[in-house]
């Protein structure tokens, strides 16, 4: 990357934030070359949100300067100059499914008050090929995948002619191909003189597609660098400051005595939009971890849905001994419910024990909760405090309090820590080993490597079958990836 | 990318199967209005004449009036109970403002033209007053119209102490009353509104904005569109359309009663939703509420031409809606 006399994307220099008495961020400088790739990384809470709104003109500092391509940036209110500038993917999709993925595209961009049709798919087809995406212009975006809607997004942004892009955890929904073909595209996008601020939880892709990284905690700013001079143990001590950074991460799951089988899944088959399952057996005992592997698709997710009896079974028997607990992989639609507050979220499917004749025990229920809220040290105002207004980590936290409130012989855990930053990464995974420890037969359901240390035997599945079971820690990274993607070594 | 890339890019015709399973949703109601015209041309020979056609049409007019005004507030992905009331209560009040206190006005005798702005100006004040309580001030649309719903409707049968207006001057009946080319003026305003509203939706940045707020919000305004801005604007033009409706309407019975407007909008909402436009928002065209609005006026008059008893019309309304509704589901199914 040469270093040109060409201005940076974006400069922003000695940022200053504070909302009442919280400093948002102090003293922060980032910039961005045009070609660049540059990670923002840190915990939830870092600042990392607050510089993306800073970046993309939603709010003023209280001190600094912000320059984009050597110019000061626009003024608050000019959000068509904004936009010219800079265009923030976001984690929640910003496409409008009951339009064409043309018209997505160019939202509202006509020229003069008319739309002229002919002209917008024939733009939309333009730039679709320059980049060498792969979409139908005329294809309504309801019927686009999460990548899609993704790439529609990137070539929205490109549209507008913006070469500065902010990407905010782009891969938490894709799965590993998906991430893949994303980063390609972006090494296009970049090879092309576009900067663009990646924003990520996964330290690994880092690595892999950036060339500096900064990192953010509590509102300052601990390090920039180029990823060359980052090892993965300097990044992780920058983002939690070196307390956490080394819990588990060297203590791998240790296979305590197995127990009595308390999971048993016979020739099982289910169809569902997850993925087909076919003839599918395996057990899982008392005190073991069971990780599934498989990517997006695989069916993984359709055999531990089946488990939990949100699928039906085409075929085969599930027997399980004892009450099964559930932390479901999308959160937001199955796991909480953001109008009630911890305590009842936690308490949501132990009503009956807290209850006499359909009245609720305050105290019991209250005692309930507080027991979890420690043991896995969620970070509430109170009991009280909606589940909405939480941070992704806690949330997680409650919903995997909330499968462990009953005391279930089997515990069954879909990537429990997507979207999770680093600590309460460590934390959840922990809750759960912990579970195991106690008695409990885990059943972990993950594309994410990380996630699998602490299972004690790991089964690889792939259209549908387990076609690979590993016993003994640690698992291999390249046997894991090329078993599930059907890339046998030679 | 530069002009002359984009010259070399050859425009792939949309797909015909795209274009046919884009529509279906608006072509649902189609085949049941060609059953519809069967069972009329069975039923009675008056049915397939130009002048039972032109009653249908006059008949149909001011509610498909107010279905272009609620299917626009609909796509925006809100919607306003209280336009009933707004098609009571304005001609009322321009009524009121123009005819003489023995015929239950006011006694202030105006000049029609300006009674005619008054109607109109009142759905205008009425969809801004909701809009700006909805969008700004962020009110619940269902309790909020609802209420206005209640209040307007208690203001018109209180200005007449629940009596009716009639006696009013030939221009204000206009609309409602005369004929041109042999057609009642109603249907080919109506008609014309429906086709500028669906041109406006299709080609206009503005409606495609509409469609985008009503698809997602916050897309739409990360895009810098205008979202208060147009989504009040529409409240406003929805009133005024309403209004309008109303003045037809009065026109076509030469009298404003009491109760103008009563239960209307459960009509509207059905012609809209069977025609296609989503309650949830986003999603629908002008073409198909206007089959919605054809399909209803077509069970009307079929009813009335096989003499059923008046006291039965509604049930078999409904009966319509329930299987029109069913039959949008198995077409929005079949598409998936």
């Amino acid at each position: 990357m040469t270093h040109g006399p060409e201005p940076d994307a974006a400069e922003a220099e000695a940022i200053w934030k504070s909302f009442g008495s919280t400093k948002a961020l102090q003293d922060v400088s980032v910039s961005v070359r045009p070609g660049e790739c540059h990670a923002l990384v840190g915990r939830n809470g870092a600042g990392k949100s607050t510089l993306v709104a800073i970046l993309t003109g939603l709010l003023r500092p209280d001190r600094g300067t912000v320059r984009m391509y050597g110019e000061p940036a626009p003024g608050l209110g000019d959000r068509g100059a904004w936009q010219k500038r800079v265009a923030c993917v976001y984690q929640r999709s910003m496409v409008i499914p009951s339009l064409s993925v043309g018209e997505n595209i160019f939202l509202n961009r006509a020229e003069g008050s008319l739309v002229r049709w002919r002209e917008l798919r024939r733009q939309a087809r333009g730039l679709v090929l320059e980049w060498g995406f792969d979409l139908d212009v005329d294809q309504p975006a309801a019927e686009l995948s999460v990548e899609q809607k993704q790439i529609v997004e990137i070539a929205r942004a490109l549209g507008i002619g913006a070469r500065f892009l902010i990407l905010d955890e782009p891969t938490a929904s894709l799965e590993s191909r998906a991430i893949e073909r994303l980063f390609e595209r972006l090494r296009r996008v970049k090879a092309s003189g576009v900067a663009i601020l990646y924003i990520s939880h996964h330290l690994e892709e880092i690595y892999e597609i950036c060339d500096r990284a900064t990192v953010l905690r509590d509102g300052r700013q601990i390090v920039s660098a180029p990823v060359e001079e980052l090892d993965h143990e300097r990044l992780v001590a920058a983002m939690v400051g070196g307390e956490l950074a080394r819990t588990m991460r060297d203590h791998p799951a240790v296979a305590t005595e197995a127990g009595d089988v308390r999971l048993r899944v016979r020739s099982l088959s289910a169809q569902t939009p997850l993925g087909p399952v076919e003839n599918v057996s395996f057990t899982v005992r008392s005190g073991e971890s069971v990780g599934l592997f498989g990517l997006r698709g695989s069916g993984a997710a359709t055999i531990a849905d089946a488990i939990v009896g949100l699928a039906k079974p085409s075929a085969g028997t599930i027997e399980t001994d004892g009450g099964v607990g559930y932390v479901p992989e999308d959160r937001h639609s199955r796991g909480f419910v953001p109008t009630l507050g911890v305590e009842e979220n936690l308490t949501l499917s132990v009503l009956g024990r807290l209850s006499r004749f359909g009245l609720i025990s305050g105290a019991r229920r209250r005692a309930t909760a507080e027991a979890m809220t420690a043991r896995l040290q969620i970070v509430a105002s109170g009991g009280g405090q909606l589940l909405s207004e939480l941070s992704g980590g806690n949330q997680q936290k409650v919903v995997v309090g909330r499968a462990l409130v009953a005391e279930p012989s089997v515990l069954v855990v879909l990537s429990p820590t997507v979207g999770v930053d680093v600590a309460s990464k460590e934390a959840l995974l922990g809750v759960v080993d912990r579970a195991r420890v106690d008695g409990a037969a885990v059943l972990l359901v993950s594309d994410d490597l990380d996630e699998l240390r602490i299972c004690t035997r790991v089964l690889v599945v792939r259209r549908g079958t387990v076609v690979r079971e590993l016993l003994e820690p640690p698992w291999d990274r390249l046997e894991l990836i090329s078993a599930a993607e059907g890339l046998e070594a030679a | 990318m530069t002009d002359a890339a984009i010259e070399h890019v050859e425009l792939v015709r949309r797909p015909v199967k795209r274009v046919l399973l884009g529509s279906v949703r608006e072509l649902a109601l189609v085949p049941a209005i060609a059953v519809l015209f069967v069972v009329g041309i069975f039923t009675s020979p008056a049915f397939f004449t130009t002048s039972n056609f032109s009653n249908t049409a006059q008949f149909s007019a001011a509610l498909g009036m107010v279905v272009v005004a609620e299917s626009i507030i609909l796509l925006t992905g809100s919607f306003d109970l209280s336009l009933q009331s707004v098609y009571g209560l304005a001609p009322m009040i321009g009524a009121w403002l123009i005819v003489g206190k023995d015929a239950q006005g006011l006694g202030t005798k105006w000049n029609p033209a300006f009674g005619i702005l008054v109607v109109v100006g009142i759905g205008a004040a009425v969809g801004l007053f909701n809009g700006f309580m909805i969008v700004k001030l962020k009110f619940n649309a269902f309790i909020f119209t609802l209420a206005m719903l209640i209040l307007l409707a208690g203001l018109q049968q209180g200005i007449v102490s629940g009596r009716t207006i009639y006696e009013m001057p030939p221009s204000f009946i206009y609309l409602g009353g005369a004929y041109w080319g042999g057609f009642p003026v109603s249907a080919w305003v109506t008609s014309a509104v429906f086709l500028a509203a669906g041109l406006f939706m299709r080609y206009h940045r503005t409606g495609r904005a509409i469609y985008a707020i009503g698809g997602n919000l916050e897309a739409a305004r990360a895009a810098g569109i205008k979202v208060d801005r147009i989504r009040i604007g529409v409240f406003t033009v929805a009133g005024m359309l309403a209004a309008i409706a109303g003045l037809m309407i009065a026109g076509q019975v030469v009298a404003v009663t009491a109760n103008q407007g009563n239960n209307l909008i459960f009509t509207v909402f059905a012609a809209a939703v069977i025609g296609g436009i989503a309650l949830e928002g986003g999603r629908g065209r002008m073409i198909g509420a206007f089959t919605g609005v054809v399909l209803l006026g077509l069970v009307n008059n079929v009813l009335v031409l096989r003499n059923t008893s008046t006291f039965w019309i509604d049930a078999a309304n409904g009966a319509i809606i329930l299987i029109a509704l069913g039959l949008a589901r198995v077409v929005a199914l079949v598409r998936t």
